[in-house]
């Protein structure tokens, strides 16, 4: 018969690195979406053509050769990363991509009169950009947003492949271990499920609150 | 400024979206505190008009003075050149606009959709703006919806806000596009009645497009005709209403009155 109260502890530690990797990666992720998100909407070619490969790029390669290139190859040229560092750089930067067209797109919804009562009004590009439409293009991303959030998450288990213990590499060492692969992999499907779930209710609530005097009626 | 000059005087513009000619070589001008009514059929190019003065869409060719200062050239050294963004926002400091479709920001309650724009241009404290705010909601009879999110309110209210919210910005003139034309019949006087109002208590020069022909009959010192991007007719209401002299102006006349309009 197995201890497994020792082995459960054990995993319990690769579920914090887990949330540690997905609210750090989920950070760098937001402000990399704003900002090449952004950047896509630029009046500027050199910023268009910046985010667009990037975005590119970070969307049509593979997620695991992204770590692994942080991890194995940028030390080679002096960059010296802890596995921690890589997995969020690779995470955050990989979501970031999808996460911007979220952003392009979500702003682009925001209707034309939206702009026009802002130049009416005389507010300068970015006043009428942080003030109005912004905020009102949020509440389009947040639903985006959260299966952002979801793909992340579920993406973190590729850290295990670079040695930092997760919730799948501490589940790999008690089925190493134990022996046991049903026991460990089962309870490590659960938790992940149930992150999952405490993120899509995180940003549903977060939703009703911005929507709150908003009904989607034209005003 | 003297009495005897222009407030907006248009030279020879055109504008084309596309292959259509909205407006073909259009002059005209506006004194200070002169209350214009613009009419004509649909694609007639009113309404581009103040599109244009309010730099929404720009001109083709042809030129814009409001009070004597070019609208979208600036003179350096003698030359015309295209205005930058930092001229345009000079100049849209003495025009405001009211939507046909509000346009206020669902997001801000009533009292931060007129608050906004003015704290953020002209950088006064919150406290000052909102107690003038207030007392433009008041004039508008919006005050006790003050804290009332866009959304919970009829169209007739929104737009008397969105008159507020263009007031706080104090243009000088001000340019109002079909702003009843999207309102149940019932809520249209609401917001005639503000624009008498506006009429009686402050000096601003007025450019209404309107298919309300009672209204810019009684209100317009001078109501324009367009038709196909030209000013067709034009005169004090009485001439153009009771008695207009061109074909195409009694036939616009005919068909709106019998589409049950009052004139």
């Amino acid at each position: 018969m197995t201890q497994w109260s020792g082995y459960f502890g054990l995993i319990m530690q690769g579920a914090l690195v887990t949330i540690e990797l997905t609210l750090m990666g989920s950070v760098l992720a937001l402000v990399m979406a704003f900002l090449a998100g952004m950047g896509r909407l630029s009046r500027f070619f050199v910023l268009r053509a910046l985010a667009t490969a990037y975005i590119e790029f970070f969307r049509g390669t593979s997620i695991f050769v992204q770590l692994f290139f942080a991890y194995f190859v940028l030390p080679l040229v002096g960059f010296e990363l802890t596995p921690l560092q890589a997995g969020v750089l690779a995470l955050g930067l990989n979501v970031g991509a999808y996460a911007a067209e979220v952003v392009r797109g979500a702003v682009q919804s925001i209707g034309r009169e939206q702009h026009e009562a802002c130049i009416a009004l005389n507010l300068g590009r970015w006043q009428g950009m942080r003030h109005v439409i912004l905020p009102q293009a949020f509440l389009v991303m947040l639903p985006t947003f959260g299966n952002n959030a979801i793909e992340l998450l579920k993406a973190t288990s590729v850290v295990s492949l670079i040695s930092l213990a997760d919730l799948t590499f501490q589940a790999q060492v008690v089925r190493a271990q134990t022996g046991n692969t049903m026991v460990p992999f089962t309870t490590i499907l659960v938790i992940y499920f149930i992150l999952a779930l405490l993120i899509s209710w995180g940003v549903r609530s977060l939703e009703r609150r911005m929507a709150r005097g908003l009904d989607g009626v034209r005003v | 400024m003297s009495a005897t000059t222009p407030i907006i005087k248009i030279d020879g513009i055109s504008k084309s979206f596309g292959s259509f000619k909205v407006l073909d070589g259009l002059s005209m001008q506006v004194m200070p505190r002169e209350k214009l009514a613009l009419i004509g059929p649909s694609g007639s190019g009113k309404t581009t008009i103040l599109r244009i003065l309010m730099t929404l869409e720009r001109i083709d060719g042809g030129h814009i003075q409001i009070e004597g200062e070019q609208l979208y050239h600036m003179e350096r050294n003698g030359q015309l050149l295209p205005a930058d963004e930092r001229h345009l926002a000079r100049m849209r400091q003495k025009i405001g606009m009211v939507f046909q479709l509000f346009n206020l920001f669902p997001h801000k309650s009533v009292i931060d959709n007129v608050t906004l724009a003015p704290m953020l241009t002209k950088g006064t404290p919150r406290a000052a703006e909102q107690k003038r705010a207030m007392e433009l909601l008041d004039m508008v009879g919006m005050a006790d919806k003050a804290k009332a999110m866009p959304a919970q309110l009829s169209g007739g209210q929104k737009q008397r806000v969105a008159i507020a919210r263009a007031l706080a910005l104090q243009p000088k003139i001000m340019l109002f596009d079909e702003v009843t034309s999207a309102l149940d019949p019932e809520l249209v006087e609401e917001v005639l009645n503000v624009l008498w109002r506006l009429c009686a208590e402050t000096d601003m020069t007025m450019l209404l497009v309107t298919h309300e022909m009672g209204f810019a009959h009684d209100f317009a010192d001078r109501v324009l005709f367009f038709d196909r991007g030209r000013i067709v007719e034009e005169g004090k209401p009485d001439e153009i209403f009771r008695n207009p002299k061109q074909e195409r102006t009694q036939g616009f006349l005919k068909k709106i009155i019998a589409a049950g309009h009052r004139v």
